[in-house]
Parts: C-alpha cells; structure tokens; sequence
C-alpha cells in the first residue's frame, strides 16, 4: 500500500514537502432501460415517485430479480479497465436506515464483486503518463433521494432513483495530485462513454466520486485518509483534493492528527467539512443477499462480449499514431471525447488519401474546428461545418486544390454560408494558381519593383519570406505556396 | 345431506365434480362453521363476501363443465401471505390496516385453479414463534383438548390458524409458512397433515418474509391426499423469486397408494433425545413398524451435526429477520408513530410495532451481524449449516429414500404454559424440525397416535430434494394405518 510516487506532485509545507495519496470510488449510474433488480424505468426526471415498483417501494413480500443487461454492462465495462472478470460473485446487503432506502439495506456486492483488478492510463496536459490500478467494480442499488426543502416540518421521498444500478469503480491509491485525480476521472468517464455503459453525465448525477485523501512526507508510510463522499463534478473533485490536502498537512504541521473521518465537500465555500468521525460510522452488517443466487455466467459469455468491445480511446489513440502519424498530444485530444474521436473518424472518411492527409485533418479539427466551437461556445454536434465539408476542405488542400490560407477563408465561408466546399472553391475562383509563366511573371515584377529589397535579401536569406508575402498578396493568395518560393530563390539567385 | 365441512378436501372435490352440492353450499357451510369458530380465533380477517362470489363463479365453470383441480374448494389463507386488495399483516401492528396492491404468487395460483378463499388466518408476528401466541390479534386455541379439562390449548405455531382452522373443518385447506418448524409442529399438535416442500419448490413472492434462505410455503389439510392436491397448485417456478426451482411440478396425487416396498427408510439415532417422553419414542417405533409392514427398509443413520442444528437456526434466522424487517419503517406504509426527528420516528414506530418476540429475534439477528461477532456467530452458524445438509447428503448418497422422526418433542401444549421465563423453552419445540429447514429439504407432519390425554402427536417424514412425492406414498402408509384425528368434541 506504499506505492511509490510515480511522479509526485509535492506540496510545499512549513516542515518540508509533502505528498498526497488519493483513492478514488467513482459510482456510475449503468446505462439500462431498467433498475438492476427490478423492471421500473431509469428515465431521468419525471414526476417524484413516477418510476417506482412495488420492489423499489420495499413492498412486503417483494424479491429482487438480476436485471442481466446491468450485469452485461458491468462486465464490459470491466473488459474495458482490462480488469479480472469473476466469473462467480455474489450479492451482499449493506443495511442502515434512511428514508430514502426503502429495504433498509442497499444491494451491493461487498465480499466477492463481479470484477477484480483492471488499470487505467492516464496521460496528462504536461505529457506525464501514469497507470492508476482498479482495485474492484462492484454492482449495487441507488438510493432514493430525501428532499428538505418541500415543506416547513416533512421531508418528502423521491424514489425514482432508488434501485438504479450503480457501479461503483473503486481505484488503488495510485493518484498523487489533484490534476492526476482529474485526468483520471475524465479518463474513466470517456472508456465508459466509448463502452455505452454510462453516459457520463454529472450534472445528473451520473457519475460521482468518493475521494479519498491522505497526505505523508515523501517516502514515509501511508497517512490517515478523510473520504470525501459524493463529489459531482471533475472540478469539485480538484479542488476538493487541494482543499484537503492543505487542510490535513496544517493539522499535521501544528502538531495534530487527522482523524479518520466521512466529510464533505462544500462547492460554494470550496471547503470539505466534517460530515461523521469514525466512531459514528455505521456499523453496516453486510450479509449475503438470501433472495439473491449468486451471480455467475461463463468465459464464453465473457470471451462474446470482450470481442464485441468497440475500439476503446488507449487503442484508438495508438492508431492514430501509428497509422496517420499523428503526435500523441493531437491523438489525446482527438481520442479524449467520444464525439471528438467519431468526428475526427467522418472527416477522414471524407478524404481521398487519408494516409496523406490525415494529420492534416487532425490538424483542422483540433485547431480550426474546436477553437472556432470553443470560441462560440458550441457542441461539436451543433458543429456548421460538418465532418463531410471538412473533409472535402483538407481534400482540397491535400490535392494542391487550395492553399493553406485560402482554405481558411474557405472554411469560414463554410462557417457562416455553409455549402459544398469543392463548389465554393470552382465558383469564387479560389483556387490555386499552379501556372508557373503567371507565378513567375508576378515573381518578376515584385523583384523589379524594389531592387533594394532584393540587394538585402541576397546578403540575408530569410527576408525572402517578404517577397513570399507580396507574390501571395499579388496573386490573392491563390498562388501555389511552394512555386512562389521555388522561382525567388532561382530569381534572386541563390 | 352430510355436513359439508366434514368433507376432506378430496371429497369435496368429487362432490362437486358429481354435482352432489354446490359450490355455493360447501363455501356456506365452512362460512357458518367459520362464524361459530370465533373463540378459536383462528381467522384474522373473514371475506364472506369475496368467498361467495368466487364460489358462485366456480359453480358457473362447473355449469359449463370447467374448472381446475381446486374448482369451489374453500380454504384460509394465512396472514403472511399478499393478498390482492386485502388486508395483510403478518399478524403484526406494524403493517397496520396494510391492504396490498398485489397477490402472492402462491394464492394467485390457488385462485387460478378455483380455489375460494374464506379469510386469513391468524399465525405468529412475523411468523416468529411455535405457539401463535405472539400474534398481535391474541393466541389461537387449539380445537384439542386433554381429556376431561377445559384449558385451553395452543395449536402450535406460527401457523396456528391454519392448522386450527383445517383441524376444526373451518376450511378444507389452508396455506401455511416454514421457516422452522413452523407447518409440521402445528400440524402435529392439530392432528392434521402439514408439508414444508424443497426450498424453492414454491414460489416466495408476496409472502411477508421472515427468514428468506429458510422460508418456504406449504399446505395444511386433513389428509395427507388434500395436501398432495393443494400442493399441485401451490408449487412452481416463479421468475419473480430468482431462488424457486425451474422443475416441472408433478401430479401429486398420483403419489397417493404408490407401494412402498424396499423403501430404505432412516432412522437417525441423533433424533432420540435425553428425556425423550417415553409415549413420543412409543410412537416413533409404531411409524417405523407401520411402515415396515408396508414393505419398506428400517435403517439405523446417524446425522451426526444435529445438536448443532437449533443454535445455529438461531443465528441464521434472526440475522436474516433482523434484515428483512428494517422495511418496516414507518416511511412508506403500515404504523406510523410519529417523532421529533427520522430517528425518533422510527424508534418510536419499531417499538409500539413490533411485538416483544420480534423484538427480540431482531436484536439477536443485528448482534450477530455486527462488525467483530459476524465471523464467531453468523459465518460460523453457516458453516454448520453447510455439514448439517452435508450429512443428510451422505445418507441419501447411501440409498436412504426417507428419514423418519418425531414431529415435536410433545403434544400441544397450555396458553401461557411455555416460554414465559425462559424463550429458549418455546425455541425447543423446533427441535426436529429446524434441521429441515437448515438443509432446504422436503419435511411432512402426519398424525400417528395421542398421548396418555388423548392430544394427537405427529411423525415427520423428511425427504430427498424435491422427492415430496415419496413423502405423499409414505405418509398415505402411516395415515392409513393412524387413521384420521378428528376433534372429539365440538366446544368453540
């Protein structure tokens, strides 16, 4: 459990440096039609109460029943992590009471859950590349929701969510810094997106974490952790991490202790604050589920699933690399959001030599494309240039159709005006001039027209760069790039 | 005409089916006999009017020559099972007025097969105790008793009114539960059939759970032919309870006169207790003789984890309960007894709910699941759970068809009589019978003989999983050569 610092991020403090240790549990809300022990619906909103069976309710009499599309999403998404599949596991009751706990137990899967040990690659924005281990997934319901706020003296129960299945991802403490912990997350989050098996989305509570936070001096045995229950969004999950962090190492430099305790984290104060210290955590009397057989299936139906995986971001990115040659950094970024990923895909479908020109078409959706969204604040699926369109612009650059320059006023035609790219370029006379006697008659008039620069540029080469300028200025950015450069050095003799 | 309540469930079937009475008439007669029977307090809740509508319903299918195997039979349903738009408490304040939205999959097929249903009858909280005398509507009295005394008896438990009710021909079959003994000793004191099938040959659902890995429905009746035909309705896969058995359910009756000839027949030499009364021992060799002379084999075994068996149900079924009974919160259905906070509320709620031994089983079943007694007390519980099936499994891999024992350690007993000081007195009657229920196993309870003042005492025939049918041609043997227990006189 002292893993040692992969790449430490170290705090700073009074008593020298030191470092965190973070674990985190990530639940993620599975991604099924119904509940994972009964066939109410899963549908987000809806009336309090609308999406409710009589097992859900805790009805007497009431038996839970294996949704198996939940236990496929669990497996896969255990496939995805590269993790142990168990082939036999079994479900376990966590009892405590709560309003919105109908049984007075949650179903969950504490002794033997349906996957084991997996790793996850985490590359992050300073080019460092760490593996964070899985320690286990396990299966387990959702609770209700309590609401405080309806009326003076009640509370009211919402169990629409109660019974939802959750799994939850439980990391070993492998993260050393809060940008670690939120490159992980988001790394978590988009296998699961490629996989289907959540859709990732924290503003409705679909995914949220448990942070798990202890702070040591480098080298030193593990510290005593605070969990940190329920964070819902990557950036609370960052800043709840440095919050804590720096409060610990204040306890632990005036000479205190930290208290193994539950808190939480507070977005509007950017605070965690004590929620129940270790003596008044419950005593959960987990059991084995008696309504439940334990669940079990076979390696077919594994080995089935595993090859009907699609291409998770890890290989799609080392693709990329390695057959279109793109850097890593554009591969991440490529690769990082499904939508990104299957985006940058249509375009290189549009193209006619996609070995040639795929970097280029990295190139446009990373830089042209995603800045322009980023600027007007759009989703790629409401993108005016479409994979096709973008496509047919690189197309055009790729072949020598257009120059680099052009096909960004190309691109912003296509922006604002939309239409065909190879029509727009036909009908505006955008492409590029390849007729070397017009190139060379434009190179010669430049020249003569101003000897002194001409004198300057034969002592110093790199001013060619201006005669570029004005041969493209001249030709309205129409003349091939590489041909204007050719005929200056030949004319200005060097 | 002969008074139909008098009818066994088979006679009442042909009966009907020659047209001799009405479905209407037989449903009549046990309704009158039903509000005789009042000081028996064996019905929690009567449906007359419910009972005449399905019975005229069944005369309208016999009118047109249909109608299933149960066609206008009336029966009493215990109170742990759901019934549909009736109330259904478990015999316990918490659940209240509780009226469920939904049928136990157990009654409905009793339903579908043409049963009608008289009421519900009364058992133990919960179904928690071997004497119905923890039920939140009072004690049943047993239609027995002693020769020459007035003093009440129980019936047994937890399904007391079941067996009381069959016993007094209130009804001509009822459903019962088994988490311990709780079908087979209440039988035995009633001098009635009463069978615990498999675990997982009968559907849980919709039955107010108590002890789910031990639970397990059955029917009681007169004979031990009525209770293989209830049983036929009664058993049956059920997706919506993942532990019942995908097995095709046979035609139970069928079993009924089947020879028992070299049938190797065990007799467990761990079942004959220090101090044993010397008439329950008499009893016990007259079943084997009984059932020698039917040509089956005596064989001397030895189930050696028996003494175990009680301590560790013990464990395992308040564990359980103590789980299965959090939902009785106050929240969302049944009593609600307010309090200044959540945690106010629900003890105020479990504590005026819950009767003393409800109380009790749960606070055994939350100490043994706890953080550091969890391995000493529940996994240890079963472990010997695992060996106390291990050595059914050795005999029957020997070629023991059936095991013979007593039903309980003595005949019914006085209301108020037993357990008082001492609950571990009342827990002993599930002496013979909690081993079944440990190992999952098929369990009946058939009258064989009286004590010295004249109360009916039982033999249990324990089986092989889901072999019920070689406990119905056993049985039938025994019941054959007992004869039928019927109350002597009729007091209530």
């Amino acid at each position: 459990m002292t893993a040692p610092a992969k790449s430490s991020k170290l705090i700073k403090g009074a008593t020298g440096d030191w470092e965190m240790v973070i674990g985190l549990e990530v639940h993620a809300q599975v991604t099924s039609n119904s509940k994972l022990f009964s066939g109410a619906s899963t549908e987000f909103g809806g009336e309090p109460n609308a999406h409710v069976s009589l097992v859900d309710a805790a009805m007497p009499g009431m038996l839970p029943v294996i949704n198996e599309e939940c236990v496929r999403q669990a497996v896969r998404t255990g496939l995805g992590l590269k993790a142990q599949i168990n082939l036999k596991s079994t479900f376990d009751r966590k009892n405590y009471f709560y309003p919105d706990l109908p049984q007075g137990y949650q179903i969950s899967q504490f002794k033997s859950p349906v996957v084991g040990e997996g790793q996850v690659h985490v590359d992050l924005d300073d080019g460092e590349s760490i593996a964070v281990g899985i320690e286990r997934l396990h299966l387990e319901q959702d609770a209700g929701k309590s609401l405080h706020d309806q009326h003076p003296t009640m509370s009211y129960v919402d169990l629409n969510r109660s019974g939802v299945a959750l799994m939850e991802i439980v990391s070993k403490p492998d993260i050393r810094s809060s940008e670690q912990a939120r490159a992980y997350v988001t790394k978590l989050r988009s296998i699961l997106r490629y996989l289907g098996t959540c859709d990732g989305d924290m503003e409705k509570g679909s995914l949220r974490a448990d942070v798990n936070v202890s702070v040591r001096k480098p080298g030193a045995p593990l510290g005593t952790r605070c969990e940190i229950k329920n964070v819902n969004s990557i950036r609370f999950i960052g800043q709840a991490i440095e919050y804590e962090a720096r409060r610990q190492i204040g306890i632990l430099e005036d000479g205190g202790a930290i208290e193994q305790e539950t808190r939480l984290f507070d977005p509007n104060k950017g605070e965690t604050r004590s929620m129940r210290s270790k003596e008044e955590a419950h005593d959960y009397r987990y059991f084995p589920d008696p309504d439940l057989l334990p669940l079990e299936f076979t390696q077919s139906y594994v080995d089935q699933l595993k090859s009907a995986l699609p291409e998770l971001p890890d290989e799609k990115k080392a693709r990329f690399i390695s057959e279109l040659g793109l850097t890593p950094y554009d591969a991440s970024v490529l690769v990082n959001e499904q939508e990104s990923a299957d985006f940058y895909e249509a375009v290189l479908g549009a193209l006619a030599d996609r070995r040639r020109d795929g970097k280029l078409a990295a190139n446009w959706v990373i830089n042209e494309l995603f800045g322009r969204l980023n600027k007007e604040s759009k989703d790629i699926a409401a993108s005016p240039v479409s994979a096709a369109q973008l496509g047919a612009i690189v197309d055009l650059i790729g072949t020598g159709t257009i120059s680099g320059k052009i096909a960004k006023d190309l691109f912003e035609i296509v922006w604002t005006e939309g239409g065909d790219p190879r029509a727009l370029v036909e009908a505006r006379g955008m492409k590029q001039v390849t007729d070397l006697g017009a190139i060379e008659k434009a190179v010669d008039e430049i020249v003569a027209a101003n000897p002194d620069k001409a004198a300057q540029a034969r002592e110093k080469p790199a001013l060619i760069g201006w005669f570029v300028g004005q041969v493209m200025k001249s030709s309205g950015g129409k003349a091939n790039p590489q041909a204007v450069n050719d005929l200056l050095k030949s004319k200005l003799g060097f | 005409m002969t008074d139909l309540t008098s009818l066994t469930l088979a006679e009442a079937r042909d009966g009907l089916a020659k047209k001799s009475f009405k479905a209407i008439e037989l449903t009549d007669a046990h309704l009158a006999a039903v509000e005789q029977a009042r000081s028996l307090n064996a019905f929690v809740l009567e449906t007359p009017e419910q009972a005449r509508a399905m019975a005229q319903d069944a005369d309208a299918r016999i009118a047109k020559g249909e109608g299933g195997p149960l066609n206008g039979i009336p029966l009493g349903i215990k109170d742990l099972f759901a019934t549909k738009g009736v109330r259904t408490t478990a015999c316990s304040k918490i659940l209240g007025n509780f009226v469920p939205p939904y049928e136990s999959t157990v009654t409905a097929q009793l339903w579908r097969d043409g049963a009608v249903m008289l009421g519900k009858l009364n058992n133990d909280e919960f179904a928690m105790g071997s004497s119905n005398e923890t039920s939140c509507f009072g004690p049943v009295a047993n239609p027995w008793r002693r020769n020459g005394s007035e003093t009440k008896l129980v019936p047994g438990g937890s399904s007391g009114g079941s067996v009381a009710a069959v016993s007094a021909g209130l009804c001509l079959g009822a459903t019962a539960t088994d988490t311990g003994g709780s079908i087979r000793q209440p039988a035995a004191f009633t001098g009635i059939v009463g069978l615990k099938p498999t675990y997982g040959r009968c559907s849980r659902w919709g039955i107010v759970a108590f002890a789910s890995s031990l639970d397990q429905a059955g029917p009681v009746a007169k004979t031990v032919r009525d209770t293989a035909i209830l049983m036929r309705s009664m058993a049956g896969h059920d997706p919506k309870d993942t532990t019942s058995a995908d097995i095709a359910v046979p035609d139970y009756e069928k079993a009924i006169g089947q020879s028992v000839k070299g049938m190797k027949i065990g007799i467990p030499k761990e079942y004959r207790l220090e101090g044993m009364p010397a008439e329950i021992e008499k009893l016990w060799q007259q079943g084997a003789d009984w059932l020698k002379a039917a040509g089956a084999e005596l064989v001397d075994i030895s189930l050696p984890h028996t003494k175990y068996a009680l301590p560790a149900y013990y464990i395992v079924a308040p564990a359980e309960a103590s789980s299965n009974l959090a939902r009785y919160d106050g929240v969302r259905y049944g009593l609600r007894v307010p309090g200044r906070a959540i945690g106010d509320m629900y003890e105020n709620t479990r504590a005026e709910g819950f009767g003393p031994e409800v109380r009790r089983r749960i606070m055994i079943g939350t100490y043994v699941l706890s953080a550091g007694y969890y391995d000493a007390y529940y996994l240890r519980a079963q472990k010997v759970r695992t060996l106390i099936k291990k050595d059914f499994e050795d005999c029957f891999a020997q070629g023991v068809q059936a095991i013979l024992t007593p039903a309980t350690p003595s005949a019914a007993f006085g209301i108020g009589e037993k357990g008082q000081a001492d609950p571990v007195e009342m827990y002993l009657n599930d002496i013979f019978t909690v081993t079944v229920n440990m190992a999952g196993l098929p369990g009946i309870a058939v009258p064989a003989g009286s004590d010295a003042q004249g109360l009916p005492l039982g033999l249990q025939l324990i089986g092989r999983p889901f072999e019920e049918e070689t406990l119905f041609s056993l049985g039938e043997i025994m019941e054959q050569s007992a004869g039928r227990f019927t109350p002597p006189v009729k007091w209530w």
